[in-house]
């Protein structure tokens, strides 16, 4: 019993959870950002670029504008925080994570709302009317996104006929799990915020989205909130490929070279689009994301 | 330990200045020169400078213009919400020294006479390797704990 609390803490802080959540985002972050810099004919940022970016947030002040709570000015990223290194603990890693039981992936799907939701209120409790709107957008495409999110995992586990996720890891490659991923990957692009579903922190529009009053710490936070989230939501989609390998190494590899591959297809759409209006992106995910859900549906339990 | 911290967070601070504008009554001519300072040619990035849109997430503060009347209280207010540490670089001739339109009484003529100046960028407008130097040469300042607004936090 002893030892499973301990290997559940070494799950949470270091891998599959803090440590290296925190590594992989920012090396993602980067290989993001260097990757539309070349696209553009620039050099880009140097490797270790988000790591001083977060460390020189953590080095500076905190202003707290006035009239705002300072319980819930500080709560907010630490919740978000705290939510999403739980829900990359629940990730079926190579290696496996040591937390898992039947029923995680619906925790999972709790836990990674959690940041949203943090960011709405962020939005609303920092009394700026540019968070506001943010805030505003970032919940009407949280309604968006989550339909073909939640469908193709809920056919997945319908397929599996289980709601844990190391199953997943284990399954076996086949058409369905490559219309899953697909259906995954089109949430991915509103769940990470990059064009041309950057409507909620739409910089040059409305300045910073719902950070606009966070500084220093509780904006590193955040940072680092949004680093995790793009390890666990695009290692959720390379878990689904690493079934059919035997050894860890080569499940390690398929890992990192699927992360890889999505990384790269997420930016080569941020570079070539431009922002939507949040009412185009909400009918964008209300017909094509339905149809997704439905191919989704059909692939997972048809084929 | 404690040491070591510093050390790291010092060190970020050269690595990651972000850098916010103001233009004060400036005929754009600087803040022209500053677009490019972010394109291919200069790529201002690759020291880990972005241009933020909120002063609350900036380190450092371009300020270009003379400094018109109506824009004081603007800019002593957008001064006061970037968190220390902070530096403070002006563009041009016009907030060193009011340019061609010195003695206006509609102007104020000198950012120093407003907010605690770190570096000013000659030329009008200077070119945009010179306001990447001013940049670099900021955030080395942020790094050492040099700038004015540092040292008077230090006084203080």
């Amino acid at each position: 019993m002893l030892n499973w609390w301990l290997r559940a803490i070494l799950s949470i802080v270091i891998w599959p959870g803090l440590l290296a959540g925190a590594v992989s985002g920012w090396f993602l972050l980067w290989m993001s950002r260097k990757f539309i810099a070349q696209l553009q004919g620039r050099q880009g940022p140097p490797l270790y670029q988000p790591f001083f970016d977060f460390w020189k947030l953590v080095g500076k002040k905190t202003i707290i504008p006035k009239g705002v709570n300072r319980f819930m000015f500080f709560a907010l990223p630490v919740i978000s925080l705290v939510s999403v290194v739980l829900a990359l603990a629940l990730l079926p890693v190579p290696g496996g994570s040591a937390i898992s039981f039947e029923g995680d992936l619906v925790v999972l799907i709790y836990l990674l709302e959690m940041p949203v939701l943090m960011d709405i209120l962020a939005g609303y409790v920092t009394r700026s009317v540019y968070a506001q709107v943010g805030a505003t957008r970032e919940a009407l495409l949280s309604l968006a996104y989550n339909l073909p999110f939640l469908s193709a995992l809920i056919a997945l586990a319908l397929r599996l006929k289980t709601f844990q996720l190391s199953n997943f890891s284990a399954a076996p490659i086949s058409i369905a799990t490559v219309v899953v991923a697909a259906a995954l990957f089109l949430a991915l692009l509103a769940q990470l915020k990059v064009n041309p579903f950057s409507i909620p922190n739409a910089e040059q529009e409305i300045v910073a989205g719902t950070y606009i009053e966070y500084n220093g710490l509780p904006l590193a936070l955040f940072e680092l909130t949004h680093a995790l989230e793009l390890s666990t939501l695009v290692g959720l989609i390379a878990c689904l490929f690493m079934g059919p390998f035997a050894s860890i190494w080569l499940k390690l590899i398929i890992f990192l070279l699927v992360a890889a591959v999505v990384i790269v297809m997420v930016n080569v759409v941020a570079a070539g689009t431009a922002r939507l209006k949040v009412q185009h992106a909400f009918r964008f995910y209300w017909t094509w994301g339905v149809a997704a859900s439905v191919l989704v549906f059909a692939a997972a339990l048809l084929l | 330990m404690s040491s070591i911290f510093t050390k790291l967070i010092n060190l970020s601070r050269r690595r990651s200045p972000w850098v916010y504008r103001i233009n004060a009554g400036s005929c754009n001519g600087c803040d022209i020169e500053v677009a490019p300072c972010f394109s291919p040619r200069y790529d201002g990035e690759q020291i880990g400078a972005i241009l933020q849109g909120s002063p609350k997430h900036a380190d450092i503060l371009l300020i270009s213009g003379p400094i018109t009347l109506r824009t004081r209280d603007i800019v002593k207010d957008v001064y006061q919400q970037i968190p220390s540490p902070k530096a403070v670089i002006a563009l041009g001739s016009c907030p060193a020294s009011g340019n061609v339109f010195a003695g206006s009484p509609t102007i104020v003529g000198s950012a120093e006479a407003v907010i605690p100046v770190d570096l000013y960028v000659p030329g009008c407008p200077p070119r945009p390797q010179a306001i990447l130097e001013a940049i670099q040469m900021a955030a080395k300042l942020l790094e050492k704990g040099e700038t004015r607004s540092q040292k008077e936090a230090q006084n203080a």
